[in-house]
């Protein structure tokens, strides 16, 4: 392609919070690592050298203090961009991030707005063991009064961002790790996109085709959508065509998107790296089941990550992980099953 | 540092409105919950904690703010928030749950919030520290005026979000003051048995910025040290943590037995009332005649009464109105 600019999701976020600062006084970015180093997972990279270490604040390793500060300096009207080093790490700041960040505004009958970003990263797969390597998607997205975004590649990374800074109210940014495209934690390929150099907004709570197809629909997250896509392509080749949906964002979720493809497709497999149980896979079927029963060619089904903490050693964690392989073998089982009548 | 005449009118009116206020409220929360004590019921429904006898530290500190000051308070707010200004109509209608609450009744008694005057409130021990430090640290970002109070309990020194945010307020020399409300009781537990120090101003030179107790209750003195300290984060030198003692005079919310107390404690704790020391002070010092202090008083009274009215006559919320609000 043409003026092909490909950007990792680390240096499209970046690049939307660089672009925000210059347009925005109040946009500044505060977390442990953010400053010198740019951040651990490169999203931040850049940033002090251009708007300086008043803006770019590298933090004590003090969560709930600098979250709970990030809630008071949008409520008087700053943009904090905040990092939460790993996901795993909110069990020491929840209270800042549920009871003030995501509260306020009810609480404050729409007074007080909480115009935030809480970047955080998710993932595992590289053997981080059960304390750095979680998702947690269901556990922010569950909880009212904040979104949940996370993109899947740079062009929504970048577009998801700006949208994120730009929203008044507060915004959970989830990049997963294993798509950040920096070398020590593996590449995935397609999430390295082109990313149009000028700012643009990709819609919160707007999900996207990420593949059509007819026969089985595939809906996931993040990591999720690049095993989907991996999988849609062998099944491909077995004659099964596999839809693809991307969510991009979880609350607000788009039940209209899942719906339309699965009253096409007929199938649905939930792919989701965060744990099986009381989570966005049972959201996503309860999705479909609420309303499209008769839709159904067969029962839904979803490959997530079992009921235990993460272990450390690769092939216990292997096993654990969803992927392609486990998407193809659900997708041939239900494509030959179908709902008696 | 001696308060000029109509500051000492406006502390002793504050401290008499915020003590009308809570003896209207518990009237009336007691309405309907009698003779079973069943929380749910009555006009207020819900957990009640009332702040007699914590007046002085609200009006000695809030005696040097303006609107554009920011304060953020605890489960306990009403004395706070009215010697910080928020609106006692609105406020009332908020504890009463009416649509024309602060928020519409989405927030009630501990969720205190007003845009107005920079009010905000959590109701999580020590939680409203954080949310204070970012507001000073939005000031100094913007070079914009303004100094963040974080208004705490003496047992909110033993959370890991006071040393978080003392540590983060100090290494970046925010204009913020911490303001601890020692009144000896973290609900049934006694300072004594909770915290390893007698005093947590002491706790201040570990983060490496001044420190203050404040003994006796007492307004003047409270506005003296709280001057300094307000003075100090203006002129751009950094937070100050200030430690009050005070008196609850109920318990720690409506209903509470108080069994924990020693025997005597609370006829001891009423003896020091702060309200008629502060009105024979103002009496003894000869700037003040009693006419002049019951004038003040009839004028509190109205207020409350005016603001209690508001609250019932108020519509309830739109049962469905629970469903807005969420985002903007």
């Amino acid at each position: 392609m043409e003026n092909e600019r490909k950007l990792t999701i680390a240096r499209a976020m970046a690049e939307a919070t660089a672009q925000e600062m210059r347009l925005d006084q109040k946009v500044f970015v505060m977390g442990e690592d953010v400053g010198e180093m740019g951040g651990i997972f490169g999203n931040t990279r850049g940033l002090i050298e251009e708007f300086g270490k008043q803006r770019v604040r590298d933090t004590p390793i003090s969560e709930t203090g600098f979250i709970g500060a990030a809630v008071g300096a949008a409520q008087d009207g700053m943009r904090p961009v905040v990092e939460l080093m790993f996901v795993d790490f909110f069990g020491v700041c929840f209270d800042a991030i549920y009871n003030l960040m995501a509260k306020n505004t009810y609480f404050s009958g729409g007074e007080f707005t909480v115009p935030m970003v809480l970047m955080t990263s998710t993932g595992g797969g590289y053997s981080d063991a059960g304390q750095h390597s979680q998702c947690l998607y269901g556990s922010f997205a569950h909880l009212p009064g904040m979104k949940v975004v996370s993109p899947s590649n740079a062009y929504d990374a970048k577009g998801l961002m700006t949208a994120a800074i730009r929203d008044p109210n507060p915004v959970i940014f989830m990049y997963h790790k294993g798509l950040q495209g920096m070398g020590w934690l593996g590449t995935e390929k397609g999430a390295i996109t082109h990313v149009p150099e000028e700012a643009y907004e990709v819609e919160i709570g707007k999900a996207a085709i990420a593949r059509e197809g007819r026969d089985v629909t595939i809906v996931s997250i993040a990591q999720g959508v690049h095993h989907g896509l991996k999988a849609a392509k062998v099944l491909e080749k077995q004659g099964i065509s596999a839809e693809v949906v991307d969510l991009r964002s979880l609350v607000p979720l788009d039940r209209d998107t899942i719906r339309a493809s699965v009253a096409k497709t007929g199938r649905l497999i939930v792919v989701d790296e965060d744990y099986h149980s009381f989570g966005v896979s049972g959201e996503i079927i309860a999705t479909v089941t609420e309303s499209n029963l008769s839709d159904l060619k067969a029962p839904p089904r979803r490959i997530a990550y079992p009921d235990v903490p993460i272990p450390f050693a690769r092939v216990m964690e292997q096993h654990c992980l969803p992927n392609a392989d486990k998407i193809v073998a659900v997708a041939q089982e239900i494509c030959q099953a179908s709902i008696p009548a | 540092m001696t308060p000029p005449k109509d500051t000492l009118a406006w502390m002793y009116k504050m401290m008499v409105t915020s003590r009308r206020f809570e003896n209207a409220i518990e009237k009336i929360y007691m309405e309907g919950k009698t003779p079973v004590f069943n929380m749910a019921d009555g006009p207020i429904p819900g957990e009640m904690h009332l702040s007699n006898g914590q007046e002085p530290v609200a009006v000695g500190v809030c005696a040097h703010l303006n609107a554009d000051d920011i304060v953020t308070a605890t489960h306990r707010p009403h004395h706070q928030a009215i010697a910080k200004g928020v609106d006692l109509k609105r406020m009332a209608a908020e504890i009463f749950g009416k649509v024309t609450g602060l928020s519409g009744g989405r927030g009630g008694h501990m969720h205190i919030f007003d845009a107005d005057v920079n009010f905000a409130c959590s109701g999580i021990i020590a939680q409203g520290m954080g949310p204070a430090a970012g507001a000073a640290l939005s000031r100094q970002m913007q070079g914009k005026p303004g100094v963040a109070i974080s208004f705490i309990g003496e047992s909110a020194a033993n959370q890991g979000a006071f040393h978080e945010v003392m540590n983060l307020a100090a290494v970046w020399k925010l204009p913020m003051v911490i303001v601890v409300e020692d009144n000896a009781w973290g609900i049934s537990v006694s300072k004594e048995a909770s915290t390893s120090i007698k005093r947590n101003a002491d706790r201040a030179s570990a983060y490496g910025i001044p420190g203050h107790y404040v003994p006796g209750n007492d307004p003047l003195k409270i506005y003296e040290v709280a001057g300094e300290a307000i003075k100090r984060a203006r002129a751009g030198e950094g937070p100050t943590l200030i430690e009050v003692e005070t008196y609850r005079l109920a318990g720690h919310f409506m209903g509470d037995a108080e069994g924990y107390r020693p025997d005597g404690e609370k006829d001891g704790l009423f003896a020091k009332d702060p309200i008629p020391k502060m009105r024979q002070k103002l009496i003894d010092d000869g700037d003040f005649s009693t006419q002049d202090l019951d004038r003040l008083e009839v004028k509190a009274q109205a207020a409350v009464d005016e603001a209690i009215r508001f609250a019932r006559e108020s519509a309830d919320p739109k049962p469905e109105d629970a469903l807005t609000s969420i985002f903007v």
